[in-house]
């Protein structure tokens, strides 16, 4: 097909060439050999990308503050985060007298192993999707939950009061914005009847998710976006934290590259839920498509996938910096309101109506199958 | 005036009456809690609102000066003198049920004097460790460190006061617990992002839910006021600047105001013109990192930054003028010591229309957002009564409807001659506190708009002799900084350095109510109402 010729920076060619090359290899070691390039891809892509989400995040947010900031290290302070990163890995690790030795180590694995494993389920481009599971919509809510246990034993571990309280409410925050960012998820399932992401990707070429389900996906995506960044600990939501309440909360005790994993993990979280959002509402690494411009699809389509993904999920995560740097924080009390008295019976009826839509026939691709 | 003496006879008939500068009522130990509950019940004049307590070493004797005036009009003062009988074990009765304020001022004089109050619910010292030897402010103290080693061990805290009650007319020594057996408590600093200072809240927790507050104090205490017996008028200057940090040129205003009354210095008046341009320049940079602060304590952090960003064209104004930023060394006794410099008009014209846009901005950004109004509607309400008998001054107690400006009620230096709004409002709440300090910034623009184009020709400083000796006397003056109202006593016995100064700390009052409006509210609307107080710990810490 044409296709083929027009997309020359496609990502998906190389992944083939390899099945190819490895197939004459037995099962076993073929197997191994490409779960070890996908593990190792995977955790430089996540190290790599924390990296970049640092800097921009840095540079963005001094935007919004009318600062510089940083311009030291490299051209416009390009460097900064290598900088920084290297001094994280060698600062001391200081050993505090009376915590649960052995609970206070894993906390910060059980933090960034959580992020590491929904950000495997992400598809990044066409053919840049480690596992491609028929429930990864399932698999990503149950996974990316996983976090909280490190914040939990974290807080527990310390054995200090600031931190205490500060899992305590993470918990609470936790476990309430799960449910309305499940919920949400779930609504788009009702909707493409799907949780396989490919597939959910593929339904969308010509309309995206947010406009398909017009009402019931505006919503959706509003409620996934609040939640998302409520699970995330940011933005207006950083009550866990809340440094000017609890210092710094569930990981006031933590120090050097422990600090350093819960840093990596909160920022890559950022990542995976506008990566997760851009999948699930803004068609993912689709292209800009519309039916019967042949031409302009053409175009669309000589960016790669990958590019669009990056740019989607880029444009998510700055509209959660903005939200970040204008807000001032909520109180615990007014956090779960906000989820148990307006997010979730919203989101419940939003389901409902996800549903009538659906068996009705009132999704632009019923109404409109012509042009979308 | 003629009825008040007439009621302070007929209450107590040996009371000493003397008119000076203000009116002054000697009385002995056992008869001040009847005269000042007398007073304090007067309908016609209530004299509701404890200024300032003082105790004082007179030499033969430990005494208290309380300078007590009304909150209908805060013009009206009276001050009433007693000594304790005893000076090896002195006792006064105490004032904390008429007067909230007096609490930690009497905990301050017993820390210092070791005048101890009967009946005071809490006698622990404030500022002063419980095992510390001597008390730095009698004439008798001994400075020598061995005395009071200082100790890197650290101490746990013992939540046991010791109290002297009196019980069926008689005196009886005990202990209290400061709080339950099983109480759930986090320290509050002493090293806390939103303590705004070394300041330490004991705090008991029920969840979030604050249960009780217990404040310590201290850990910055200088002894400021123990440093100026000995050293004289013009070296004490420095001290003020190190007070209230963010008021530092309203603080040494009030100071050298203080000693030019008594001294009878005549201020040039273009010294006076550039006096009250500073202090309001001052004012609305100390108001901005407050209002920075607190956004920052409720989340904001863009909000913080915003507000250093104008605090910087002030600053730069001062820098040009003195080469100082935040302590800008600007008054002296009799005057200034700078001259304004050649742009200062223009620079301050180009600053206030630009302050203005940005108050615009401020609103649109903050005080209507829906989180921040949350963060602070109906939060940390206190009382008008409360915020009397707390002594609160300053735009807080102006936020709870009682007012409480200097600059209006005992119009000082020039501020008789300018226009402006005393900013009142009467909700009581963080928001009505919030709001009142943005309002004080436009009434401060206000102020400067109308005297930077007249300040006049002259001499910016008067001749002072080269060592300043003031008459002996008590003198008293009153002045309202950022935080609220400054207060400066000097005792001096004819001497170039005073025999007890004191200085009254607006920021003591607002923390002394903070236990009291965040009783039952939530760890983090305490971080919030901390925010909307606005207190500078070195303030208290004197």
């Amino acid at each position: 097909m044409i296709l083929n010729y027009s997309q020359p920076l496609e990502l998906d060619g190389v992944s083939k060439a390899l099945d190819t090359s490895l197939s004459a290899l037995p099962d076993f070691w073929r197997i191994l050999i490409e779960c070890v390039l996908v593990g190792v891809v995977i955790l430089t892509t996540y190290a790599v990308i924390a990296l970049i989400l640092i800097y921009a995040e840095r540079k963005i947010t001094a935007f919004f503050q009318a600062r510089y900031g940083p311009n030291r290290v490299g051209k416009w302070g390009l460097l900064q985060s290598v900088a920084d990163t290297i001094k994280i890995l060698l600062k001391e690790i200081i050993r505090i007298n009376n915590v649960d030795r052995f609970l206070f180590f894993a906390a910060p694995f059980f933090m960034v192993c959580a992020s590491v494993m929904t950000f495997g389920a992400i598809a990044f481009g066409k053919g840049l999707l480690a596992v491609d599971f028929n429930i990864g919509v399932l698999y990503v809510t149950a996974v990316s939950s996983l976090g909280i246990i490190g914040v939990l034993l974290a807080g527990w571990s310390s054995n200090n009061k600031y931190s205490m309280i500060g899992a305590m409410r993470s918990g609470a925050q936790f476990v309430s914005y799960e449910l309305s960012a499940g919920f949400a998820l779930m609504t788009i399932v009702v909707l493409t009847g799907t949780m396989q992401f490919s597939e959910m990707i593929e339904k969308q070429q010509y309309c995206w998710n947010i406009f398909n389900g017009h009402i019931s996906s505006m919503i959706a995506f509003v409620i996934y976006i609040i939640s998302g960044h409520a699970e995330t600990n940011r933005g207006p939501f950083d009550l866990p934290e809340a440094e000017s309440e609890l210092t710094a909360g569930y990981h006031t005790e933590y120090s050097g590259i422990q600090f350093g994993f819960y840093y990596l993990a909160e920022y890559l979280n950022m990542f995976i839920i506008a990566g997760i959002a851009t999948t699930v509402f803004l068609g993912g690494y689709m292209p800009i498509q519309v039916h019967g411009w042949e031409g302009f699809n053409q175009v669309m389509n000589y960016i790669p996938s990958y590019v669009w993904f990056f740019s989607k999920t880029g444009v998510l995560i700055f509209l959660s910096l903005w939200v970040r740097w204008s807000f001032p924080r909520l109180r615990i009390d007014q956090l779960l309101a906000l989820e148990w008295k307006y997010l979730l019976p919203i989101n419940l009826v939003n389901i409902v109506v996800m549903v009538i839509l659906v068996l009705t026939g009132l999704t632009l691709t019923d109404l409109f199958p012509s042009l979308f | 005036m003629e009825k008040i003496k007439k009621l302070i006879l007929d209450t107590v008939k040996d009371a000493v009456i003397e008119e000076k500068q203000i009116l002054t009522v000697t009385v002995s130990w056992d008869k001040l809690h009847l005269l000042a509950k007398t007073l304090k019940d007067n309908a016609e004049l209530p004299f509701d609102f404890l200024v300032m307590l003082t105790g004082v070493d007179r030499g033969e004797t430990l005494g208290v000066n309380y300078l007590i005036s009304s909150s209908t009009d805060i013009s009206v003062e009276v001050i009433l003198k007693t000594d304790a009988a005893d000076r090896e074990n002195p006792l006064i009765y105490t004032v904390t049920d008429l007067y909230e304020t007096a609490h930690l001022n009497e905990r301050e004089a017993f820390a210092l004097l070791g005048i101890r109050f009967i009946n005071n619910p809490d006698m622990r010292r404030f500022f002063l460790n419980s095992d510390w030897t001597g008390f730095p402010l009698r004439k008798d103290y001994d400075p020598n460190p061995e005395l009071n080693p200082v100790s890197i061990e650290s101490k746990e805290i013992i939540d046991i006061t010791p109290r002297i009650m009196e019980v069926d007319g008689k005196l009886v020594e005990d202990t209290a617990n400061i709080f339950e057996a099983d109480d759930y408590i986090i320290n509050i600093g002493p090293q806390h992002p939103s303590t705004h200072g070394v300041m330490h809240f004991r705090t008991a927790l029920d969840g979030e839910i604050i249960k009780k507050i217990d404040v310590h104090s201290g850990y910055i205490h200088r002894g400021i006021e123990k440093l100026s017996e000995n050293l004289t008028y013009p070296q004490i200057l420095h001290f003020t600047d190190r007070l209230d940090y963010l008021s530092a040129n309203i603080n040494r205003h009030g100071l050298c105001m203080c000693v030019e009354k008594a001294g009878e210095i005549e201020v040039p008046e273009r010294a006076q013109y550039i006096r009250v341009i500073m202090d309001e320049l001052q004012r609305i940079s100390s108001h901005l990192l407050a209002w920075a602060a607190m956004t920052n304590d409720l989340g904001a952090t863009t909000a913080f930054i915003y507000g250093m960003r104008e605090r910087e064209h002030i600053l730069e104004i001062f820098d040009k003028t003195c080469g100082g930023r935040l302590i800008i060394n600007q008054n002296v006794i009799g005057g200034v010591m700078f001259d304004i410099y050649n742009e200062f008009q223009q620079d301050v014209k180009a600053f206030i229309p630009y302050m203005r846009e940005k108050l615009k901005e401020y609103d649109r950004f903050f005080s209507h957002n829906v989180i921040a109004l949350g963060r602070m509607i109906g939060i940390g309400n206190m009382t008008k009564e409360e915020t009397i008998s707390y002594a609160v001054t300053g735009p807080a107690g102006r936020a709870s409807g009682w007012s409480c400006d200097i600059r209006k009620h005992q119009p000082y230096s020039i501020y008789g001659q300018v226009d402006f709004k005393e900013v009142i409002r009467t909700e009581g709440d963080s928001y009505a506190r919030y709001l009142n300090r943005l309002d004080e910034i436009e009434e401060s623009l206000h102020i400067i708009e109308q005297l930077i184009d007249n300040i006049p020709a002259g001499e910016i400083c008067a001749k002072t002799k080269a060592i300043i000796k003031l008459p002996v006397g008590e003198f008293y003056q009153r002045i309202e900084t950022a935080k609220g109202e400054f207060g400066v006593f000097i005792e001096s016995r004819g001497e170039k350095q005073p025999w007890r100064l004191k200085f009254r700390s607006p920021s003591m009052a607002l923390v002394s109510i903070m236990p009291l409006i965040c009783k039952d509210e939530k760890l983090s609307d305490f971080i919030g109402i901390g925010g909307s107080m606005d207190y500078v710990i070195p303030d208290i810490d004197r």
